[in-house]
């Protein structure tokens, strides 16, 4: 994802001198690293000081510059907080933030580094965009997009080796959902790397139960599409969120609250990480496990809770 | 370029409207900041008539940024007298349903960034100047910081980066009242000082003056040597112009009764 992204932005830098990559010691490879040989004054390393990162963009962006600010994503939004929420979002200035490895993709680095409550934090903030591709062709997508937003965008994203799930998929429309896989009998909400596992458990309940299921890849969770959730909650019997987050302030309590605004007839339930910090490490995968979240022990909650009367 | 004709008895004459001014408004609102407006006063006296190019064309004139947000008073009353923030904005401070409040706010007329929170307004200069170095942009940005806001490690970062980065268009004057919320700096953090040696070991010039001499400080900027950017220490007397308010803490967010306000009307008529 990060090489997706690293790409995507060549291609905008490129044409667009309005753009800047600040980073804080931290930096991506493919076309980051074309960027930085080609562009060296647009490439701007302010050293370990993350919040002169982020206040360093918002003063390019107060002169029509439009930065992104690259780094880990607990770096990216949580060392420099103050400067994310008053000298970006308060004053609605056109700063990209780009956070790498959000989640607990960083398994064995420890919580230091896991951006686990990072979209609860950013959607609370007053005129931020949140967005989350689910691989990396949307990342490169997602990433075109952001230029167009006039305010300020954080882009969550995963890290490397992330799968392509979006070749069959529905048409991209910036903001809205986008089912990668359609079905009938249920339907996965997900965003994020994470949108893998949740093609793995609807194949596998295709295979063993002949049930039918979408996949749909939320990518803006702040704007987020609630007609297009509405109508999943309307016309499905099941729907499942499955995020990598903290269960506060993500996708599963927005998702249940437009579900009780509309008295939405389906079942309902979501998976996220747990409300911990963990401190058993191994690869994403056993992180992922620590916190619940495994294909099997999904596939397995999922048939009882919606399709144990089959 | 700086106005040639800056002319400090005039500035001087300026200043003690203002305090008036800002004693004017203490009587219509509840609490403000009377006493870090009144320290910092000739500071930005000196920069918006004496040191910025202020022509009127957004392309090219220099950048004022008040990052010790809460001496906002001495902007308003300043960008008043300009004709830039209308008075109506000012009679109405801090009331239901008007903008103007303690804090600049980006947007305001005259208010190039929102400050508040200490340590912000720096960072944001080093962006401003990087971009306007980029695009071939002839202007300076003046920021006013207080003493307190030099704890902020944000505003080391920046002091890192600025000259590292080449940029050299950037002169931060900090208002050196030697007093923070709840005492004097010096006692507090003795460590605070000496200032002036940090700041150069960080390379960027830097010059203490006393800040309630506007033509002190007019010297000390136009003089300065242009190949690294700036700090200008201004030694100031927070409350400077009313006795009972200056190096008094509690006046650092308390509003006058009306006989304090007479008081202290008199003093500033009668300095």
């Amino acid at each position: 994802m990060r090489n997706a992204f690293a790409n995507a932005f060549y291609e905008l830098a490129k044409n667009d001198r309005r753009i800047y990559l600040v980073v804080a010691d931290i930096t991506a490879a493919a076309g980051v690293a074309s960027f930085q040989k080609e562009s060296p004054e647009r490439f701007l390393n302010v050293g370990v000081a993350e919040q002169m990162m982020i206040g360093m963009c918002a003063g390019l962006a107060l002169r029509g510059c439009i930065p992104f600010a690259y780094t880990i994503a607990t770096f990216t939004i949580y060392r420099p907080f103050e400067q994310v929420r008053v000298d970006c979002a308060y004053q609605n200035l056109a700063v990209k933030l780009v956070g790498v490895g959000a989640g607990v993709n960083y398994s064995t680095l420890g919580g230091t580094h896991h951006a686990q409550e990072d979209v609860a934090i950013m959607s609370a903030v007053p005129n931020m965009t949140v967005l989350a591709p689910c691989d990396p062709a949307e990342t490169a997508l997602v990433t075109r997009e952001s230029i167009r937003v006039p305010g300020p965008v954080y882009l969550r994203l995963g890290k490397a080796g992330e799968p392509d799930l979006t070749s069959a998929a529905d048409p991209f429309r910036f903001g809205k959902i986008r089912f990668i896989k359609h079905g009938a009998d249920a339907c996965f909400l997900a965003y994020g790397p994470i949108t893998k596992m949740a093609l793995d458990v609807a194949a596998r309940l295709e295979r063993e139960n002949k049930k039918s299921c979408a996949v749909v890849s939320v990518h803006s969770l702040k704007p987020l599409d609630e007609d297009g959730l509405r109508q999943v909650l309307s016309q499905f019997p099941a729907v499942i969120v499955l995020e990598e987050h903290a269960p506060t302030g993500g996708l599963g309590p927005r998702v249940k609250e437009l579900a009780w605004d509309i008295a939405a007839p389906c079942k309902l339930k979501s998976f996220s990480l747990k409300d911990e910090f963990i401190h058993v490490y191994g690869s994403h995968a056993d992180l992922l496990k620590a916190h619940g979240l495994e294909a099997g022990l999904i596939y397995e909650d999922v048939c009882r809770f919606a399709f144990a009367s089959n | 370029m700086a106005n040639p004709h800056f002319d400090a008895a005039t500035s001087r004459e300026r200043c003690r409207r203002f305090r008036k001014r800002i004693l004017d408004i203490s009587q219509t609102v509840g609490a403000l900041h009377i006493a870090p407006a009144f320290s910092c006063l000739e500071l930005v006296d000196t920069v918006y008539f004496g040191l910025m190019n202020r022509s009127g064309n957004p392309e090219s004139d220099d950048t004022f940024i008040l990052s010790k947000g809460h001496g906002s008073l001495a902007q308003f009353v300043t960008l008043e007298e300009l004709g830039i923030l209308p008075s109506e904005q000012l009679e109405n401070y801090c009331k239901p349903g008007w903008p103007l409040a303690t804090h600049p706010d980006y947007g305001t007329p005259g208010i190039e960034a929102s400050t508040g929170s200490l340590g912000h307004g720096l960072g944001l200069a080093v962006g401003m100047a990087y971009a306007d170095k980029m695009n071939g942009k002839d202007r300076d940005i003046y920021l006013v910081l207080s003493d307190g806001e030099l704890m902020e490690g944000s505003v080391w970062e920046a002091l890192m980066v600025a000259p590292s980065f080449g940029i050299t268009r950037i002169v931060a004057l900090v208002d050196l009242n030697d007093f923070q919320s709840l005492g004097q700096t010096s006692k507090i953090l003795p460590n605070f000082y000496p200032m002036l040696e940090k700041i150069r070991a960080f390379g960027w010039e830097a010059v203490e003056v006393d800040g309630h001499d506007s033509q002190a400080i007019y010297n000390a900027v136009t003089r300065r040597n242009k190949t690294r950017p700036m700090v200008l220490l201004g030694k100031t007397t927070k409350g400077k112009g009313v006795t009972y308010m200056e190096n008094v803490p509690v006046w650092h967010y308390r509003s006058p009764n009306p006989e304090e306000y007479r008081q202290a009307v008199k003093q500033i008529e009668e300095s």
